[in-house]
């Protein structure tokens, strides 16, 4: 399974980026291969508005099924679960942590948006 | 003759002086474009004969129409609309109304569905057709009902006032576009001349000739006047710092109920308005 | 839950303005001292003249690109023209006619760019303004200056609220104090979000009644709680009496009254805050600071900080 984890670098070592949205980089891990991709998220971080929808859509475009993140907006909560894909917040330290974490089931599922949103 | 009655910072007088100027002339059209915060029908009590709700497009989708292209959502500058294969979400409030994602879809799958995003109401006072709107609570954009507002009058009275919102970005630019004048409020405080800096700049920005009234003449300092003098802006007129005014003000008394005699300095100022415009 | 773990937002509104919600803004930073504060009445920012901060960084704040037609590859077919929802688009001369932008009308929505035949249209990029943090008479202040006719201030109230609430972490505050913009719109709504409070600033007249409601409207909607200051309320006492009327019957508090005073006046032209002005003036001149002190006092409880 496809899961996505932000990231403030560009591999596993780096720390997780608390935001989706105008989070620096996406890292797209393969959980039953371990391959994994880095995919930026540049031209979001000056978006004008609507950072997290769009992260949400380019997110989602990968096949992941699962986001793992610090926190998530409304907006972006609801394109993500639009297109099927569950969010896990409240994650922190690493990336390779974070998915560790995951993966021992330590992380539960929001069921819903945990930060308001902005613009 | 159109003229806009607009203010740096809020809390001028501009209500009173836009006000103060319709009744004096006692004919007019008169349109309160502060929709945030609408509070000229306080002072001019116009008897209310109509209200319509203002709505702006907002893209409605039949996803069984659509062929996943995502152009909708890569047209879209305001990102309001994301597309996640064949499901597409739709972000109202991100929404600006441009309409792009409907021109831009192949399979027709976008139309134009709309959202509310006020109330507008008009009615008459004497000689005054007036004309507000109430911006919803929430709705982040006010100018497109700015712009509604603006549009509605079927028939124009030979002056046009028109109350501006605060500040200097788009609802105020949004409300005095357009002007023949704008009549500046202030007061001659730090804080008045400030904010008069900065709107006497965007309306040289718009072209729009410009004159200042000093609300409050007397209290604070002599800053605004010298400011004045050396931008070559025409203080019009002063309304002296006066308790009663605010007291009277309070219970919702416009100027020349409180000070009768306001009503000549508000039809000369309108008569220096159009030796300014005739010059 | 607020953006931050410790400091604690309290954001100063008034729907009217013109109510002495800056002034009273910067008596709260005095009193709430060391505190970090913004300035997100970016639209007609006062503040500063109070707070005196120097500024220490600066930051260039970008509107969104906007279209520009490269005449060399325009060829006047006018379908920008036609198809602009602003009508944004201007006309001059004739034979051929020359189609332009007009910055100030431009939405930036680029249906422009986007359907150009000829593909002649270009984006161009525009700084808007400024922000800044720097250090005032009370701490840490974030605010800005936004350029002349710019726009897109909800995004910079964003800017200068999160850089706030970012240095508020680093320096392990208490509270931050953000003086909201007057009205009820884009930039109103950006400065409320991730508020632990409004205090709400409203004059005793019915002007600042009707648009207090509009606040309290506004507040509620996004669930932040709210507290009423009444100011110059001694001006009218049957309209001080409607507007306790209303708090009792919405169930608002209201943490405190203050008269309509020259004080107010008399130190911002001093560029001083009433608390250091009445400070300095001596024992027995301190006519508001005391209820000042009283107020501040029940928002900080409140707050349960």
């Amino acid at each position: 399974m496809k899961v996505c984890i932000t990231s403030q670098g560009r591999d596993l070592s780096a720390q997780l980026d608390p935001r989706f949205g105008r989070a620096a980089a996406f890292i797209i891990v393969d959980t039953d291969g371990g391959d994994f991709q880095v995919v930026d998220n540049k031209q979001n971080l000056q978006a004008a508005q609507g950072a997290g929808i769009q992260a949400a859509q380019t997110v989602a475009g990968t096949g992941v099924k699962v986001v793992i993140t610090g926190h998530c907006g409304p907006k972006a909560y609801r394109t993500l679960a639009a297109a099927g894909v569950k969010i896990y917040s409240g994650a922190s330290g690493t990336v390779a942590e974070a998915l560790e974490a995951f993966k021992a089931g330590k992380l539960s599922d929001t069921g819903g948006p945990d930060v308001e949103g902005h613009w | 003759m159109r003229i806009a009655v607009a203010s740096g910072k809020g809390g001028t007088g501009k209500t009173t002086v836009a006000a103060a100027m319709a009744q004096a002339l006692g004919e007019c059209t008169f349109l309160d474009l502060d929709v945030e915060a609408p509070n000229a029908y306080i002072f001019i009590k116009p008897e209310i004969l109509g209200r319509e709700t203002a709505r702006i497009m907002t893209p409605e989708v039949d996803e069984s129409k659509c062929i996943a292209c995502a152009e909708c959502s890569r047209v879209c500058r305001f990102n309001a609309i994301a597309a996640l294969g064949t499901v597409v979400v739709v972000f109202p409030e991100l929404c600006h109304g441009c309409g792009a994602c409907e021109m831009i879809c192949e399979p027709g799958a976008i139309s134009a569905g709309f959202r509310e995003i006020g109330v507008m109401e008009w009615g008459k006072a004497g000689g005054i057709d007036f004309y507000n709107a109430r911006l919803r609570v929430s709705e982040p954009m006010s100018p497109p009902l700015i712009r509604a507002l603006k549009e509605k009058p079927e028939s124009w009275k030979e002056t046009v006032i028109l109350d501006c919102p605060p500040g200097t970005t788009c609802p105020m630019l949004e409300a005095v576009r357009g002007s023949d004048f704008c009549v500046l409020v202030t007061e001659p405080t730090p804080f008045g001349l400030h904010d008069l800096e900065m709107a006497a700049d965007a309306l040289a920005e718009l072209g729009i000739p410009s004159g200042v009234v000093v609300n409050r003449a007397g209290l604070g300092d002599a800053r605004v006047h010298e400011f004045c003098r050396e931008r070559g802006l025409e203080v019009m007129l002063e309304i002296p710092n006066d308790r009663r005014i605010a007291e009277l003000y309070a219970s919702g008394s416009g100027l020349l109920e409180s000070v009768p005699e306001m009503a000549d300095s508000m039809k000369k100022l309108v008569r220096k308005i159009s030796g300014r415009r005739a010059a | 839950m607020s953006a931050n773990e410790n400091a604690r937002t309290v954001t100063v509104i008034s729907g009217k303005g013109g109510t002495g919600k800056t002034s009273i803004a910067a008596a709260f930073a005095v009193l709430a001292r060391p505190v970090v504060v913004a300035d997100c009445d970016v639209d007609a920012a006062n503040l500063h003249l109070l707070l005196a901060p120097r500024a220490e960084q600066e930051t260039e704040f970008m509107a969104m690109p906007i279209p520009e037609i490269d005449r060399e590859r325009c060829t006047s077919c006018g379908e920008c023209h036609r198809l602009c929802p602003y009508d944004a688009i201007r006309v001059t001369g004739e034979d051929p006619p020359i189609f332009e932008v007009d910055p100030l009308s431009c939405e930036a929505c680029m249906v422009c760019k986007e359907f150009c035949p000829e593909k002649a249209i270009d984006e161009k990029d525009r700084l808007a303004g400024h922000w800044y943090v720097g250090e005032s008479k009370v701490g840490p202040m974030v605010y800005a200056h936004l350029g002349i006719a710019a726009e897109n201030s909800g995004k910079l109230v964003t800017e200068v609220r999160k850089a706030a609430s970012e240095v508020a972490r680093k320096n392990n505050s208490r509270f931050i104090l953000v003086d909201g913009p007057p009205g009820i719109g884009c930039a109103v709504i950006a400065s409320l979000t991730n508020a632990d409070m409004v205090v709400a600033v409203t004059e005793a007249t019915q002007s600042g009644l009707s648009d207090l409601k509009r606040v309290h409207d506004l507040a509620s909607h996004f669930g932040i709680p709210l507290n009423l200051i009444i100011n110059k309320a001694d001006l009218n006492a049957e309209v001080t009496e409607s507007i306790r009327e209303w708090a009792r019957g919405a169930k608002v508090k209201i943490v405190g009254e203050l008269p309509y005073h020259p004080a107010f006046t008399l130190a911002m032209v001093k560029g001083e805050t009433i608390v250091e002005w009445e400070e300095k003036a001596g024992e027995g001149a301190e006519k508001i600071t005391p209820a000042l002190k009283k107020i501040w006092k029940r928002v900080e409880e409140d707050l349960g900080a």
